[in-house]
């Protein structure tokens, strides 16, 4: 399990593993949509929660296809799914992978560019707690997409159709308690949500992934 | 006598044929009864004038757009774990009515809607859901269209629609905190005391009866159609072994 979790680690690392892509990714997200709506501080600050958490989302979507796809095309798939370890748990490493090199970096970036948006201050702690609660949660929604579409050449469009229907709850639940604690008003029940949303997926979906890889390795 | 001879698809193209044109015929005549009787033969509501008679397309499109879905679920499962290809087809034929169900239920929604809140749109709960279920929709016909091999497509189409029946069912409840509604509550149901008024009530229950009649005809037909693909698709694989 360790020597996956650093063999992907080292992968994505790599030149091409598309290590910060996803951040560049929120970063310019951060920076368009300014540009777009116009830079009257109070309303980018209203915007803000629901911008962050829709950048994050769209970003950690960029490299969902990777977690699988490679592994898929040069065989390894093949080797791990005959491993002694269940899939499963190969499947559950792989998005803890996955979270680390996209949700874990998005979480630490999110205030700088809170900062961009005029979030309110009272909303960065609240901020960076629902994203390390929720991005777990959409690694592993990803990755369950991801297995869905291994098989499928070119399936990074369908990808997204297929995942981002399955984000909507994690991105309601996020982008509202950053909302609350930017208001000031109470955020226990949307955090409480999003902690039962990750810990929900992850205690399930490995196993629904795990069946899809299975059916398309067949 | 089990329902499980009909996971033979030739005992199911028999029985399907012959029932068939009893279920479009019983479709026709529900559909013609309920909505012209709806249309003309009720008087206008006091408040919602001649608008009110959207109802006998609208209420009927949305119960069968999410019993269309629940049916694909059921259809998954039995494929799942009993491995009927009927079933499977079945599933994958119900996934564009249930599509075009959902979306006569928006648009009837956004023309009662104009007159009656003075908005085409709104993110109301239930229109919320029901457009993130349009989504789902959409996404496991793409996933059909995608996969070659049959039985692949099958398995994993199982698989996200076992799956997207959670997540659709959480973001029902998740849209629910997330805005208040519009939409009035249900007002159909069996159980209550101030619901649809009984002359509205009785043209509605035959329309949604002559939904349900359509979408069976429809599934029936385009199931038999699968299997009708699937038998050339075999012969033309056997024509080019030979």
């Amino acid at each position: 399990m360790w020597a996956l979790l650093t063999r992907d680690l080292r992968l994505a690392m790599r030149a091409g593993g598309g290590f910060g892509l996803g951040l560049a990714f929120f970063l310019l997200v951060a920076v368009l949509v300014p540009l777009g709506v116009g830079p009257e501080g109070g309303m980018l600050g209203r915007i803000a929660p629901g911008i962050l958490w829709v950048g994050a989302l769209l970003a950690c979507l960029l490299s969902l296809d990777r977690i699988f796809a490679l592994d898929f095309e040069d065989g390894s798939l093949d080797l791990l799914a005959t491993s002694p370890m269940p899939l499963e748990a190969v499947v559950a490493v792989k998005a803890f992978a996955h979270w680390l090199v996209t949700g874990l970096p998005l979480t630490v970036a999110a205030p700088v560019l809170a900062v961009l948006l005029n979030l309110p201050v009272e909303g960065y702690g609240w901020l960076v707690l629902s994203l390390l609660l929720g991005t777990p949660a959409l690694s592993v929604i990803g990755a369950f997409g991801a297995a869905l579409v291994v098989g499928v050449k070119r399936g990074g469009l369908l990808l997204s159709l297929l995942v981002l229907p399955l984000y909507v709850p994690t991105l309601i639940f996020g982008a509202e308690a950053v909302k609350r604690g930017a208001a000031g008003q109470a955020v226990d029940v949307p955090l409480l949500l999003l902690a039962a949303i990750t810990l929900g997926a992850g205690a399930m979906l490995p196993f629904a992934a795990a069946a899809a890889i299975r059916v398309n390795l067949r | 006598m089990s329902i499980w001879e009909y996971a033979n698809p030739k005992k199911f193209m028999q029985t399907s044929a012959g029932v068939l044109p009893f279920v479009w015929g019983l479709a026709a005549a529900c559909l013609g009864v309920g909505l012209v009787w709806g249309f003309f033969l009720t008087p206008d509501d006091f408040r919602q004038g001649s608008t009110v008679k959207i109802i006998y397309l609208h209420v009927p499109a949305a119960m069968m757009a999410i019993n269309a879905w629940v049916m694909m679920l059921v259809t998954s499962l039995i494929w799942l774990v009993r491995r009927h290809h009927v079933s499977a087809l079945a599933a994958k034929a119900a996934a564009p009515v249930g599509l075009t169900f959902t979306v006569i239920a928006l648009v009837t929604g956004a023309f009662w809607g104009q007159p009656m809140w003075g908005t085409w749109w709104a993110w109301d709960p239930r229109l919320t859901s029901f457009l993130i279920l349009t989504l789902f929709y959409l996404g496991y016909i793409a996933l059909w269209q995608a996969v070659e091999n049959p039985d692949t497509a099958a398995d994993l189409t199982a698989v996200l629609c076992l799956v997207g029946s959670v997540f659709a069912l959480l973001s029902r409840y998740a849209v629910l905190f997330w805005n208040q509604g519009l939409h009035q509550g249900a007002s159909l149901s069996l159980d209550k005391e101030e619901n649809v008024a009984d002359v509205f009530w009785f043209p509605l229950l035959v329309c949604i009866a002559g939904f349900v009649l359509l979408f069976v005809a429809l599934v029936l037909m385009r199931t038999r159609t699968e299997i009708r693909a699937r038998r050339m698709a075999a012969l033309l694989a056997r024509e080019r072994l030979a």
